[in-house]
């Protein structure tokens, strides 16, 4: 679990360009990290090579925060 | 003048005379190109004439899961695909009161389909390296209709409004998207045409003449350009003035 987080964290902050103490459990990728639309695609598309796992659309939409992604990459893989 | 050594295009219909001239000239311009179409022949005849750094890689695009594989198939043999043009295209002409839904639904699904579909297809990797040109072949009928061409002109009119959202979509991301519009061009889409027909059409042109595929592949390798990073959901019209827009 702590794995993923880290790897997840990791990710987010690539990607977004964020301090990694800003990437929380809640935090929002769009609200608090400064991403757009297009940026939350990136990073689903991102966990999904990192993680080697399919995240089909319906559940992206799901993936709302930090905590969401680690959740769902957790139980997907 | 442009120089796009280093970068891989996919060109559909290379196998027709505006695909073929347009790959010449991206492979030209030090592009690696991969030639896609129907008709084997002609795409080996035409990689054999470029030489180096052309690959053919056949596909019809009235079948989904072989447009699907494309870009795929294309980012193996050149490494990745850096421009895509959405060339192909076929006619089913009629007249409206007597088209048939498949005329219909094969000039939307090889034109406008295949293009989205292409698209969606390479974008994954545009987007990873920043950088991107999506160049979609519409047409002047596109934009001013055409008797006996409902469903081409409405499927070369969308590909105009695909390539506008999807320009705006991934702008932020270094990726163009733009399209070009021939007019009436030398080809074999239009030696079907009557010399009755042509010589109608050609008063309607101020140049006085048909245009080249050379002159569509310029327009194309332009915007396929690095030097065109700021045109994007733009339409670049081609036709000797016959509509100016």
């Amino acid at each position: 679990m702590s794995d993923i987080a880290d790897r997840v964290r990791k990710i987010v902050v690539e990607h977004l360009g964020v301090e990694e103490d800003k990437v929380t459990e809640n935090a929002s990728f769009i609200d608090d990290l400064g991403a757009d639309s297009l940026d939350t695609v990136e990073l689903v598309m991102a966990f999904e090579e990192e993680f080697g796992i399919e995240i089909p659309d319906d559940a992206a939409e799901t993936i709302q925060t930090f905590g969401d992604a680690v959740k769902f990459i957790s139980e997907a893989s | 003048m442009f120089d796009l050594t280093g970068k891989a295009a996919l060109v559909t219909g290379a196998s027709g005379g505006l695909g073929g001239a347009i790959a010449r000239a991206l492979h030209g311009a030090g592009a690696t190109v991969g030639l896609s179409g129907t008709r084997e022949a002609p795409l080996e005849a035409l990689a054999a004439d470029l030489g180096e750094r052309a690959h053919v890689l056949p596909c019809n695009l009235s079948d989904r899961a072989a447009v699907e594989s494309l870009p795929k198939a294309a980012a193996a043999a050149m490494g990745s695909v850096d421009i895509l043009v959405n060339n192909a295209g076929i006619t089913r002409d009629g007249l409206m009161m007597r088209m048939t839904d498949q005329q219909w639904d094969e000039v939307m699904e090889v034109n406008l389909g295949s293009a989205m579909r292409l698209s969606r297809g390479v974008l994954r990797g545009m987007m990873k390296a920043r950088w991107g040109r999506i160049v979609n072949i519409s047409s002047i009928v596109g934009v001013t209709g055409n008797p006996g061409q409902a469903n081409y002109a409405a499927a070369k009119a969308g590909m105009i409004g695909f390539s506008k959202s999807l320009a705006a979509e991934v702008a932020s991301r270094g990726i163009t998207v733009n399209s070009v519009a021939p007019g009436f061009i030398t080809t074999a889409m239009t030696d079907a045409l009557g010399d009755a027909q042509k010589s109608a059409l050609l008063a309607a042109v101020p140049a006085g003449r048909m245009g080249e595929a050379d002159e569509i592949a310029a327009a194309v390798l332009y915007l396929a350009s690095a030097e065109a990073a700021y045109v994007t959901g733009a339409t670049l019209h081609v036709n000797g003035g016959m509509a100016m827009l």
